[in-house]
């Protein structure tokens, strides 16, 4: 046990020492700048519950709007689906999955949520005040009618 | 020392004080020595040190908060699944016995025949919680105790909720510890007619396999 215990600490040193030098140089092995640590926010610490975050443009996949620690979607169960599938979202409270869900990539209704439509975090993010890594000038098309 | 003698009882006087303080003694000797074994086999190291529990049910623990966690306060393998009061405790180590059998016939002994065996075993756990009111869970979390200011918006509202329904912590909180065998969600084919998992709704029953016909 304790073997390991120091083996485990001698790694860590090593990976840590490799980590930080990098880190300083900024380059990669490919010879791009790495952008790692100029960050403007921590993306280790996500932000408690707090109010919604309003979508920045038509269409734009909610964010979800409360932690996701912990929560797995594996072949065998959907954590998301426990509380926002059609038959749960009732009696949670939770936001019902959206109709276009059900359309396969022929936009053709299924009986049930598609299946690329499973993974539900490769939409939907929780939010998160981050700031643009690069400044843009990005606007949301105008509403129908405006 | 006459009058101590009147006070003796017959079969004090037929073995001898001695024997019976020595008596007394090994009582003691053999009272602990069965504690100290039954504490061994409560031990987290005894647990794993069978490969059914190392490979499977072990590793996908390490991942989840009861492992690793802000604090550091770990709550290992019998603190969840052994009862702390001794005659529940003794009932479930008899039942172990029947583990024990199965670790011989090697039942489980690979991740596969385990994965088969996952929702049998899954269920036979909720089963135990659900009827002792997930008395492991209550060692620890108190519902009367909690602070629901201190809880993120879900949880203070759902959880005085469903206390006052009745519910117990294992209705909701199911596969916390462990990856969930496949649940039947109803939400398209992939697991159409496995287990379904209720939130304490209707009685705990045990999940029927004709319910096909029902589920759309």
């Amino acid at each position: 046990m304790r073997l390991i215990t120091a083996l485990a600490l001698a790694a860590g040193m090593l990976l840590g020492g490799v980590g930080v030098s990098a880190q300083e140089l900024r380059v990669n092995e490919i010879g791009i700048e790495s952008i790692e640590g100029s960050a403007k926010v921590d993306m280790f610490r996500p932000e408690k519950e707090q109010a919604v975050i309003p979508r920045n443009f038509q269409k734009q996949p909610p964010l979800i709007p409360h932690g996701i620690k912990g929560y797995n979607i594996t072949q065998n169960f959907n954590k998301c689906m426990d509380c926002h599938s059609k038959e749960r979202a009732e009696e949670t409270g939770a936001t019902k999955v959206a109709k276009s869900h059900y359309l396969d990539r022929e936009d053709k209704k299924q009986s049930n949520i598609s299946p690329r439509r499973y993974f539900c975090m490769q939409c939907h993010v929780p939010q998160f005040d981050a700031k643009p890594l690069v400044a843009n000038t990005y606007k949301p098309a105008a509403k129908k009618g405006e | 020392m006459m009058s101590l003698d009147k006070f003796t009882p017959a079969w004090v006087k037929r073995i001898g004080l001695v024997t019976v303080f020595g008596l007394f003694a090994a009582g003691i000797v053999f009272w602990g020595g069965f504690n100290w074994a039954l504490e061994a086999t409560n031990k987290e190291s005894f647990c794993i040190s069978c490969h059914e529990m190392e490979e499977n049910v072990f590793r996908e623990y390490q991942n989840t908060v009861h492992y690793t966690n802000r604090t550091g306060v770990r709550a290992t393998c019998p603190d969840c699944h052994v009862p702390k009061e001794w005659g529940p405790k003794m009932i479930r180590k008899i039942q172990a016995s029947n583990e024990v059998l199965h670790k011989i016939l090697g039942t489980i002994d690979t991740p596969e025949k385990f994965n088969a065996k996952r929702a049998q075993l899954a269920q036979n756990e909720w089963k135990r919680m659900k009827a002792n009111d997930s008395q492991e869970c209550r060692n620890c979390h108190r519902y009367d105790y909690m602070d629901y200011t201190e809880q993120g918006n879900r949880a203070a509202k759902q959880h005085p909720q469903a206390f006052t329904e009745g519910k117990t912590c294992i209705d909701c909180h199911k596969g916390i510890a462990h990856q969930l065998p496949a649940i039947d969600q109803h939400i398209g084919k992939q697991n159409d007619g496995a287990v379904a998992i209720t939130h304490g709704e209707k009685p705990a029953e045990p999940a029927k396999e004709e319910e096909k016909p029902a589920a759309k």
